[in-house]
């Protein structure tokens, strides 16, 4: 068991970031450390991915001097998956902070139970 | 190849066309192009289910010029040309019903944007009835947050803000669960394409290696999707947002939006893992028992409330229990009966929501139920609108709602005695706590109001909104009354999907 994490030593550290960013996103109170929370745990699923496709020894799919055989190569498609999630993640970190500036300017604090207490308050007058 | 066999593929593209070009147009022409987008969508997709019903199996269509590891494909077939097509028809209804009242909550500036966001949204609910990739599935599912996320916070109060953030926060959290369980499934068998997906697990089911990840695999994206779609124990973001969002936007994120997400479900299931598999790993059973516990749950909880739109959003919970019920009997009939019960309340759901907001706005915008008294009478057509639905929401008999209870029941008949016993007692206790919860509304709208309160002069609702509303309700009866044939295209798509 633990022969096997030490060999996949990369996947082991991603899945246990991820599982620091998801409880991070889920349990803290503050936006802020929320949105960190969240790009902890998009990043570790990068290098799961990215990981998983590096093959020891070989080189970055870019042809140069003319070498084109397969063998000589990485995997290209999770390099290619990482891409497309960094864009998600960026965009997904654009909203929430746009949300956080909005909430921050009508409550003046960043704590979500807070803002969650005073929207109830709002309804109430 | 014909030209029909584009279709699909059409109407994608032009979706996300459409979503380009609006962020050009005045608010006005954004509108128009907004309603002919979906129309033009519901036509195509109609007329993919004629084709698909003369074709014997599915077809796949190839995205670009490369074959498939390549270059992207979808998938197209009777099952998801139904889906389509409802779905389709329920949101150009709703669009037609609800974007008259929409100036109430967006500003003239920002109307395009919100238009932008529909569009986007009906492709993605495209793209994940059609592809058959799983990344590619992903991002659209990632769009689609965005783009409902957008759809709820333009309007600009706190309640909404918050329950905005809440909805994104955990719609994030399912995020990272699917892409991580893609990440997984892809590190395990090194595809992405459904069908080779599929004979890699077999492979991997059969040599017993790797068992453990692929059950991690599966967990992951059915909780993921599962959160999506507002499953009960995970189902927090959404009363709020339902409740505090735009009317049309509910009705497009209850009605049509969640249904994607499990549709995506019924996907992974048959056509990327197997259902046999599915059934050796018991997913199925912790789907069943939560689908169960929301169907009294959700009633409950809706019985409690004394805003009317909160206890409609939470009626949203209960629905998408009896959906759940259905996919977690791991049956044919199970999965067909879930099938129709995401038409049935989608069809019904939009409506409500609708509706509803007719009648909250003629009784000076309060939501409590003493205020509600005798808004039949004021807005008679909503009155009517309202009833019907929640008739349907009940399962009275000549309304799609009973006929999706009728299946749910039937399929559980086969199963063993426990499981059967256990539906058939939940599908009767939910009906009563339904019907408690929906005929007090519907009686408290048709109370006489109390004397010394004064109202505001009613509105003036354009024709063509009654219209819609009317012709939307024909649909829920239409679905009770000739189900045959709907559940005859629901079974045979459901053989051709694995």
């Amino acid at each position: 068991m633990l022969q096997a994490l030490y060999e996949n030593i990369e996947q082991t550290v991603a899945v246990i970031l991820f599982g620091i960013g998801f409880v991070i996103l889920l349990l803290q109170r503050n936006l802020i450390r929320k949105i960190i929370g969240l790009n902890i745990m998009s990043t570790a699923t990068y290098l799961f991915l990215a990981s998983m496709g590096y093959i020891h020894g070989r080189k970055a799919p870019i042809v140069v001097d003319g070498v084109t055989q397969a063998i000589h190569y990485i995997n290209p498609v999770p390099t290619g998956l990482v891409l497309t999630g960094i864009v998600v993640s960026v965009s997904f970190t654009g909203m929430m902070l746009a949300l956080t500036v909005r909430l921050y300017r009508r409550y003046r604090t960043l704590d979500i139970d807070q803002i969650a207490l005073m929207a109830r308050q709002e309804e109430v007058e | 190849m014909s030209l029909a066999h584009n279709f699909p593929f059409f109407t994608i593209l032009l979706c996300l066309l459409a979503g380009v070009v609006t962020s050009v147009l005045k608010p006005r022409a954004a509108k128009y192009l907004t309603l002919l987008v979906s129309l033009v969508v519901l036509v195509l997709s109609a007329a993919t289910l004629v084709l698909t019903l003369r074709l014997e199996s599915s077809y796949s269509f190839m995205m670009g010029h490369f074959p498939a590891p390549w270059g992207n494909e979808i998938r197209i077939g009777r099952l998801e040309a139904l889906m389509a097509t409802g779905f389709s028809a329920v949101l150009f209804i709703t669009l037609v019903a609800g974007l008259y009242h929409m100036p109430m909550f967006v500003s003239q500036k920002k109307f395009s944007l919100y238009c932008i966001m529909v569009d986007l949204a009906l492709a993605s609910v495209l793209v994940m009835l059609y592809t058959n990739d799983l990344f590619t599935a992903y991002v659209f599912i990632e769009i689609i947050t965005i783009a409902s996320c957008a759809l709820v916070i333009v309007r600009q109060n706190g309640h909404t803000l918050v329950a905005a953030t809440r909805y994104l926060i955990m719609n994030l959290l399912a995020s990272g669960l699917v892409l991580l369980g893609i990440a997984m499934l892809y590190g395990i068998t090194g595809h992405l394409l459904m069908e080779p997906l599929q004979e890699a697990v077999r492979e991997i089911y059969q040599t017993g290696n790797y068992a453990q990840p692929l059950t991690v695999v599966i967990a992951l994206i059915t909780v993921g999707l599962a959160i999506k779609s507002a499953l009960f124990p995970f189902h927090a973001w959404a009363p709020d947002t339902y409740a505090f969002g735009p009317p049309m936007s509910s009705a497009i994120l209850s009605g049509i939006i969640s249904k994607a997400y499990i549709f995506l479900l019924i996907k992974f299931f048959y056509r990327v893992i197997g259902f046999d598999i599915i059934r050796q790993s018991h997913i199925d059973d912790f789907l069943f028992y939560c689908g169960v516990a929301g169907m009294i749950m959700g009633s409950v909880m809706a019985i409690s409330q004394r805003d009317i739109r909160r206890m409609v959003a939470y009626s949203s919970v209960a629905q998408i229990g009896y959906v759940y019920m259905g996919l977690g009997m791991a049956s044919m009939a199970g999965v067909a009966a879930a099938l129709f019960q995401m038409l049935a309340h989608s069809a019904a759901k939009s409506l409500l929501f609708l509706s509803t907001h007719e009648l909250v706005s003629v009784s000076g915008n309060h939501k409590r139920f003493h205020s509600l008294h005798g808004a039949g009478y004021r807005n008679v057509a909503a009155g009517i609108v309202f009833t019907v639905s929640a008739m349907s929401m009940v399962g009275i008999p000549f309304t799609g709602g009973f006929i999706a209870k009728l299946y749910l029941a039937s399929a559980a008949i086969p199963l063993g005695g426990g499981m059967r016993v256990l539906v058939l007692v939940a599908l009767a206790v939910s009906t009563l706590l339904n019907a408690v919860y929906f005929l007090h509304t519907v009686v408290s709208i048709y109370r006489r109001p109390a004397e010394d309160v004064l109202y505001p002069p009613a509105h003036h609702i354009p024709r063509y909104v009654v219209a819609a509303l009317f012709v939307s309700m024909l649909m829920t009866v239409y679905l009770g009354i000739g189900s045959g044939p709907i559940m005859r295209v629901i079974e045979s798509g459901l053989k051709m999907f694995a």
